[in-house]
């Protein structure tokens, strides 16, 4: 409509451009994480994500392992610092240096002179190094069991790995959380589905007194907070002798998500055409046969809509499998391994934090960009009206 | 024996459980105890047909009322107990509460939450909707800003861990603000604006949601109204203000709600940003530091959050009566 009567031009850029910015906005922190997960550990901390495509300017600790002779009161070490021990995974033979930008001999000032010039080192020596990494480190006492230190400042070209997923899906449990979730996930999305449509089958085509009844208590349901369920459940669960056990966290999640379930089902075959379920009623069948022969598969759709949103939720969640889950470092469910684990002690680790998120929102992601029709139809009529 | 293949077992005697359930039940319904025969097939027929949907519903009654009703009880009545669960204390538990100061700012906190998350994501969600109607690529947009809602609370959080960072080289706000030549600092212990930053992760989620369903109450307001307000020379501010928001009034106050509740429950985001430090606790992680140590504590507090919600739920029912009459 805004299309006639009056429109301008410059109106219309001004929407584009603010859609723009808000999508831009929305997508940055995500991409951002994207980027950290496949960034060398050195790279993340030395540059900015958006500064990933770039060389990186990165400091390196190395000793002054090169030829030592004596000079009246000196001993002089001269040598090039990329035939170091340390650098040498850095800086393989053959595939060329990067030029040294600076230099030091501190950890604490790593690029204290430009290449070059002359620094002062702690015992009065002085250390010179030029752009290619030949260096002279002059002392003033004779060097001990191990060469001096010494650290350079050079670009690095940008470096994209795997690493950080092999690290989170190898060694650091996520592979096996990723198997927990998918364990808790999916009979936790399958058998509220059955249960959930024979009920809502019920409330929406069969007559019956105190329908009217239930169907309240249902929608009153959708809101209670599943908080009010952890300590009474999981102590009957625990005198039961389910425990905190899979089947345990199955129960749950198969509860707490009837009343979405009910309620999503119900209002979409209330809205099937009374006249296939009458004229199949007055052919003899019976409700059960309507139900399994018309209703179910004329409710592919919403069906489709509540596992979707039942696979999402029970995949995302922290909170259920908290409680209901055993504390175990074999039963532990990704969010929770990212919650309690990664986050606390590997809270400086940013590759590897990056990759684990990734890992764990991949699926999900696939899911919503695959089948976000039904996602939205079902948000559509999942919203109480 | 393996959970995974404990799953799998649990997938088959779930599903097969129901069907066999469903099945059987009405096979016995119908040949066995009111079987359609002879004198008084017609009664027979109309008995059966009346216990049905008690057949029916069963399952979903018993798992609805064990998982979802009792707990409320349960829960209410496990909060007049002490620590232990020996000892009935009546309401201890609620008045050392109030006395609490922790419990006091999460209470706060949650109060900020809910006033400030539901208005940002509803108004955002709205500008979105309003914004890509008509645009070509408005599809496109619409999924990318509606992409976090699949994403976890907790990988939200570390998504904007990334932001938030305290190191110019990792976290966007101190590259910003080093840039801008301000120090660095860490944004999640400002004391006070550190919820505000907290909410932002729940507005980038919870925008989508607003905007999926608000997008879809735009597109089903009736043309003429706009073309009639067009033509009598409304511009298109007053068109959106003044045609468009008051015909989509009900879907707000939906959308609005709905986030209200949602933001009642979510413990996962504070949980795991502040773990509840620097003055960030909200009800629902205030909640969980007691559980497993004070259960009647941790009731308590539990049954205060229903007690929040509770309006909200007498609206929804009283709205879905209102509808099926």
């Amino acid at each position: 409509m805004d299309t006639i009567a009056g429109t301008k031009s410059s109106l219309t850029w001004a929407v584009n451009l603010s859609v723009l910015f808000l999508v831009v906005l929305w997508l940055i922190p995500t991409i951002g994480l994207l980027v950290s997960s496949f960034r060398d550990r050195d790279q993340i901390s030395a540059s900015s994500w958006w500064k990933a495509p770039f060389a990186v300017e990165q400091a390196f600790r190395a000793r002054a392992e090169g030829e030592v002779r004596q000079d009246g009161s000196l001993w002089i070490i001269e040598g090039n610092v990329f035939a170091a021990s340390e650098l040498v995974d850095a800086f393989p033979e053959g595939a060329g240096y990067p030029p040294v930008l600076a230099f030091g001999v501190t950890g604490r000032d790593p690029g204290a002179a430009p290449v070059g010039t002359e620094l002062e080192n702690r015992d009065g020596g002085t250390l010179t190094m030029d752009a290619d990494g030949a260096y002279v480190y002059t002392m003033t006492e004779a060097p001990g069991n191990r060469p001096p230190r010494l650290y350079i400042v050079a670009e690095t070209p940008p470096e994209f790995t795997l690493s950080n997923y092999s690290t989170v899906l190898g060694g650091d449990g996520m592979g096996r959380a990723f198997i927990n979730t998918l364990t808790v996930t999916i009979p936790a999305t399958v058998i509220p589905i059955l249960i959930a449509a024979f009920a809502a089958y019920a409330l929406a085509w069969m007559d019956f007194p105190g329908r009217g009844l239930l169907i309240a208590a249902v929608v009153g349901l959708l809101v209670v907070p599943l908080q009010l369920a952890l300590v009474p459940l999981l102590s009957l669960h625990q005198q039961v002798g389910i425990g905190q056990s899979f089947v345990g966290i199955w129960l749950a999640h198969t509860g707490f998500g009837l009343p979405l379930a009910i309620y999503l089902l119900r209002n979409y075959m209330v809205g099937l055409p009374r006249d296939i379920i009458e004229s199949a009623k007055v052919d003899g069948a019976t409700d059960f046969q309507i139900f399994i022969k018309i209703i179910l598969p004329l409710s592919f759709p919403a069906l489709a809509s509540f596992a979707i949103f039942q696979f999402l939720w029970t995949w995302n969640d922290l909170l259920v499998a908290k409680v209901f889950l055993p504390s175990a470092d074999e039963s532990r469910v990704m969010t929770v391994r990212i919650a309690d684990d990664l986050l606390g002690s590997r809270g400086g680790d940013w590759g590897i934090l990056a990759a684990a998120a990734f890992v764990s929102i991949a699926v999900p992601l696939l899911v919503f960009f695959t089948m976000q029709r039904y996602l939205v139809r079902g948000l559509l009529a999942g919203s109480v009206k | 024996m393996s959970p995974v293949l404990q799953g799998a077992i649990t997938i088959l005697v779930g599903v097969g459980g129901c069907i066999g359930y469903f099945y059987l039940a009405n096979l016995i319904l119908d040949k066995v105890i009111f079987p359609a025969r002879r004198d008084d097939a017609g009664r027979n027929i109309n008995r059966a047909n009346a216990v049905r949907p008690w057949l029916f519903l069963v399952p979903a009654i018993l798992a609805l009322g064990l998982y979802l009703v009792y707990p409320v009880v349960g829960s209410f009545w496990r909060s007049l107990f002490n620590r232990g669960g020996d000892e009935f204390i009546g309401l201890d538990n609620y008045i050392s509460l109030i006395a609490d100061e922790g419990f006091r700012t999460a209470f706060f906190n949650n109060f900020l939450w809910v006033l400030v998350v539901p208005a940002m994501a509803t108004f955002l969600g709205l500008l979105v909707a309003q914004l890509t109607d008509r645009l070509r690529w408005g599809n496109i947009a619409k999924s990318l800003i509606f992409m976090p809602m699949a994403i976890s609370f907790v990988g939200a959080s570390l998504i904007w861990k990334f932001v938030y960072a305290n190191d110019a080289d990792i976290g966007i706000i101190n590259a910003i603000r080093a840039s801008a030549g301000m120090d660095v600092l860490d944004p999640l212990q400002v004391p006070f604006w550190n919820n505000f930053f907290l909410m932002v992760i729940l507005i980038w989620i919870q925008t989508g949601f607003a905007m999926v369903i608000l997008s879809a109450a735009l597109r089903g307001i009736p043309e003429e109204t706009v073309e009639a307000a067009i033509i009598d020379g409304a511009n298109p501010l007053q068109v959106f203000f003044r045609i468009k928001v008051p015909q989509i009034m009900g879907t707000i106050v939906v959308v609005w709600t709905t986030i209200t509740i949602l933001v009642l429950k979510v413990f996962d985001i504070v949980y795991t940003m502040t773990g509840g430090n620097y003055g960030t606790e909200i009800l629902p992680s205030y909640m969980m530091s007691y559980m497993f140590r004070d259960d009647g504590r941790a009731t308590a507090v539990a049954f205060v959050i229903m007690l929040v919600v509770m309006p909200v739920m007498i609206w929804n029912i009283v709205q879905a009566r209102k509808e099926m009459h």
